[in-house]
């Protein structure tokens, strides 16, 4: 073996992996058709599919969880056997998965020595460990302290001890799965920083994802996965975003929906001077002034936790106000409860659609009702009227297109983008005269994206205020009529859509005025 | 049909476990050299021998049952009652000092005032952790059982002091125990032999339950803020509030168990002292026995008619083949062990299929697939 062969953590390269005609079935499913693909040493290679389209199949198949049904892996051209998640790591396949297997209670050198047999026998050797995870950081511009405690750190350095771990393991290559879901932008640029480092080192990345602007910087080849079978591999070099979107969606997909010109109706929701306190005690809101018009969609742009979260639960009556005031359509709302904001027809889709929108335990049709169960027709008395709550659920299932095996099935078993249907089906049939839409597509596929955002503009054209708080620069540009930039719970400034450029947003967002910056 | 199969195979699944348990019990009556086949035909003849014997099962079921509906809600509600022995307690007390005090109206007035002051007492008992854990957030596990200790004590002082049966106060022997109800305000027999009206009134409670539970706003608050407050609030629930209600019904379906076991089998209140000396434990057996039922207050009846008649039936197996009563202690705990971890199969049998029924909804259905024949077309590729 010479020297090239080797990685810079001292463990041998992986120069290629290829998997040939990889098939699981599940009962009623082919979740993998076939499917080839192949990494080799020193590239990234995105796979690219919707949810469900087999993309974590293929993956777990490979770090041994799953067993195809046909179908061999071969490693620098030798079949190799994987039967477990040890097999995989010990032939140097390393996982990085969306949501990270730490002990949020255990030391950075606590949580890579888990599981690993020490050099000491019966008696620790976090120590040596400590000193092999500076070594590694070093090699790889990690910066991480091992002594540090997990819940010390935020969600981008906890990836990066996820990164160690498996190098430290001895990690040729990485499949990471959906790495940048949970990151902010500046957390993914640095993220990228370290895959390029691993990448010139000889390592094999595999990076799944379904943010095309992300794989488009990051990858030298793209696979596209659909309904368990492989569309094609291209090199990133040769393809367009918008040909990736044809191919994982499988027809022409509208990147920036049709919108007419709406008439701005009179001021809806207006906020007068609002704050609030956050939960961590404090300012969350510091004097809120916003108006939204009736046909109009306001976009909030801002970088998480600058006061997104406070601004629509203080509308909503979720959270109190310490001062300012709230009108809708004129009338004083401020301090009402939740269910007096309900009622005077405002609708929130909240950010996080699993822990407020959804009781995961509850059918699909008790979830329909969730905002208005006390309501006439579906209560009455006291009784619920389950003939008017199920035909109200096969009503909305039809109409909003949501899969469900039965209005009785319950809300945990459908898919993210499923679940966000029903919560969206419920705040819009009730012909809302505001809605407050707190990232609506976050996490959810592109046909799930789109069909959010058509709905939104659907009732936009209705006439309906809509204020669109999203972290997503994309999804604000492509829908808002006016632009809100907040920042450290101010409003920076309030943009149109057609002054709005991403270099202009993106300045604010930071919290600095444009007119302000030296030309 | 094999779907049909394993949902069968669910349904009987606590059976096998119950089964399985008193196969584990026989090894133990082998080494103690007694017959299994005769200790269980003794055991099985004591709870269903006769018509006698099944009375009094179902005389044993009763507050198993009643307790155990209670527990239905509070655990929907995520709220766990522990106290369902102090409840119990402080609802007969009430009921007692109704049934003893309100003589001069006509019996089966008395007899509904007393039940509804069970209720009442068992509902505040219930009440006082339930307000300390929404408004105060005391964990309620903890309350409720202090809530147990208290009411013990109380009972004591109240059937030694104020409430002890006039006969009792003149002996020596001092016997903590009420004076005897007249017999027009006791609970009326429903056969000739000791089962008595307040099993019927359990089972009617219990379908109440299910409607309240399932077919009322109320029941739909109480799972929502037991399921996910967060969404609750959201909807508009007061949380706190049903926090409450849930902790208070429960306490008061136990606060009516105790108000039966006086007005329907003892016609007094009488302990020894501590608190299973009055509940027999009912107040910790009907906990198990809903979680036996699924907390489902209808199969919680099945349940507890089980359990009754693991009671009574362990005591005629005891009589009959003299195993020492520590056994039938530990025959009752292995079936409890069984079926609970029994409860853990039917739950991976469950994830397992949801799984399956995931994969699936991600698959387009063939009607979505017919509306998207212009996507089809429109395939890349082709």
């Amino acid at each position: 073996m010479s020297e090239t062969d080797k990685l810079p953590s001292g463990r041998a390269r992986i120069n290629s992996l290829e998997m040939r005609g990889i098939t699981k079935r599940f009962p009623g499913v082919l979740a993998s058709d076939h499917v080839d693909f192949d990494v080799k040493s020193g590239e990234v290679h995105a796979l690219l599919g919707e949810n469900g389209a087999g993309k974590s199949t293929l993956m777990k198949i490979l770090y041994g969880l799953y067993h195809p049904d046909e179908g061999e892996v071969l490693i620098n051209g030798k079949p190799v056997r994987i039967s477990s998640p040890t097999d995989s790591i010990n032939l140097g396949i390393g996982m990085i998965h969306q949501h990270f297997m730490l002990v949020q209670t255990m030391t950075v050198a606590e949580n890579v020595a888990l599981g690993l047999p020490s050099s000491r026998g019966a008696l620790t050797d976090l120590d040596r460990v400590s000193k092999r995870i500076v070594e590694l950081a070093d090699i790889y511009g990690l910066r991480i302290d091992p002594s540090a405690y997990i819940w010390q750190l935020s969600v981008g350095q906890q990836q990066r001890v996820e990164i160690i771990k498996a190098l430290y393991r001895g990690a040729a290559l990485l499949i990471l799965d959906e790495p940048t879901a949970v990151l902010t932008p500046q957390e993914v640029d640095e993220l990228f920083v370290i895959m390029n480092q691993m990448v010139r080192d000889g390592h094999g990345l595999v990076f799944i994802s379904h943010k095309l602007h992300e794989v488009v910087e990051i990858s030298h080849r793209i696979s596209v996965l659909r309904d368990g079978r492989m569309i094609g591999t291209r090199l990133t070099s040769e393809t367009t975003k918008q040909d990736l979107a044809n191919w994982m969606v499988g027809r022409e997909v509208g990147f920036t929906p049709d919108r007419g010109q709406v008439e701005c109706g009179g001021p809806r929701l207006q906020l007068k001077d609002v704050s609030c306190g956050s939960d961590r005690g404090t300012p969350g809101l510091r004097g809120i002034s916003i108006d939204v018009c009736s046909g109009e969609i306001l976009g909030i742009a801002g970088v998480s936790g600058n006061g997104q979260r406070e601004l629509a639960e203080t509308i909503t009556g979720l959270r109190k106000t310490t001062g300012g005031q709230v009108f809708l359509e004129g009338n004083d709302i401020t301090g009402f409860s939740p269910s007096d904001v309900t009622d005077r027809m405002l609708s929130y889709i909240p950010e996080e659609r699993m822990r407020d929108g959804m009781i995961k335990d509850f059918t699909v049709a008790e979830n329909m009702i969730l905002r208005e169960h006390e309501k006439m027709p579906y209560s009455r008395y006291g009784f619920l009227n389950l003939r008017e709550i199920s035909q109200h659920a096969d009503q909305l299932i039809k109409k909003f297109h949501v899969k469900t095996p039965s209005r009785e099935t319950h809300a945990k078993n459908l898919s993210g983008g499923n679940i966000q249907k029903i919560v969206l089906a419920r705040e819009i049939f009730r012909t809302p005269r505001v809605i407050i839409a707190a990232q609506p597509t976050r996490g959810l596929d592109i046909g799930a994206t789109e069909y959010v955002r058509e709905q939104l503009l659907e009732q936009r054209k209705q006439g309906v205020a809509i204020m669109l708080i999203s972290e997503d620069l994309d999804e604000i540009l492509a829908l808002s009529d006016r632009i809100a930039v907040i920042y450290e719970g101010q409003v920076m400034d309030i943009v149109p859509r057609a002054e709005a450029t991403p270099a202009k947003l993106g300045l604010l967002m930071a919290g600095v005025h444009p007119e302000e910056t030296p030309a | 049909m094999q779907q049909k199969l394993g949902s069968l195979f669910d349904a009987l699944l606590p059976v096998i476990a119950t089964l399985a348990a008193l196969a584990v019990g026989a090894v133990m009556l082998l080494f103690l050299k007694v017959n299994p086949v005769e200790a269980y035909a003794a055991l099985w003849d004591g709870a269903f021998g006769s018509s006698n014997a099944f009375a009094e099962t179902l005389v044993k079921a009763t507050p198993l049952l009643l307790v155990g509906i209670g527990i239905c809600i509070s655990f929907r509600g995520d709220v766990i009652n522990i106290g369902g022995e102090g409840q119990m307690i402080i609802g007969a007390v009430l009921a007692t000092w109704v049934g003893l005090n309100f003589t001069g109206l006509p019996g089966w007035l008395t007899i509904t005032l007393s039940m509804m002051a069970g209720f009442l007492g068992g509902a505040i008992w219930g009440g006082i952790p339930g307000v300390l854990k929404a408004y105060f957030s005391v964990n309620e596990i903890l309350s409720t059982v202090m809530m147990n200790a208290i009411a013990v004590q109380l009972m004591n002082f109240l059937l030694r002091g104020p409430m002890i049966d006039p006969a009792q106060a003149e002996m020596a022997s001092q016997i903590p125990q009420t004076a005897r109800l007249e017999e027009i305000f006791r609970l009326p027999r429903l056969a000739p032999t000791r089962l008595h009206l307040g099993a019927l009134i359990a089972v009617i409670f219990a379908v109440l339950v299910y409607i309240l539970l399932w077919r009322t706003t109320l029941g739909y608050r109480i799972r929502a803020v037991g399921q996910n407050p967060h969404a609750s609030r959201y909807a508009g629930i007061k949380v706190q509030r049903y926090m409450v209600l849930a902790l208070l019904l429960s306490g008061a379906f136990a606060g009516l168990a105790g108000a039966t076991q006086v007005f329907g089998v003892n016609y007094r209140m009488i302990t020894d002292g501590s608190s299973s000396g009055f509940t027999g434990s009912a107040g910790f057996n009907g906990i198990v026995a809903a979680l036996f039922g699924g907390l489902h207050p209808i199969l919680t009846i099945p349940a507890s008619i089980l359990f009754g008649a693991l009671l009574v039936g362990a005591n005629k197996m005891q009589r009959v083949v003299q195993v020492p009563s520590a056994l039938i202690t530990a025959l009752n705990g292995l079936v409890v062990v069984f079926v609970v971890s029994s409860e853990i199969i039917r739950k991976r049998r469950q994830r397992r299929r949801e799984a399956v029924a995931k994969r699936d909804d991600e698959t387009p259905p063939p009607a979505v697939e017919a509306g998207n024949k212009k996507i089809q077309q429109a395939e890349v590729g082709s």
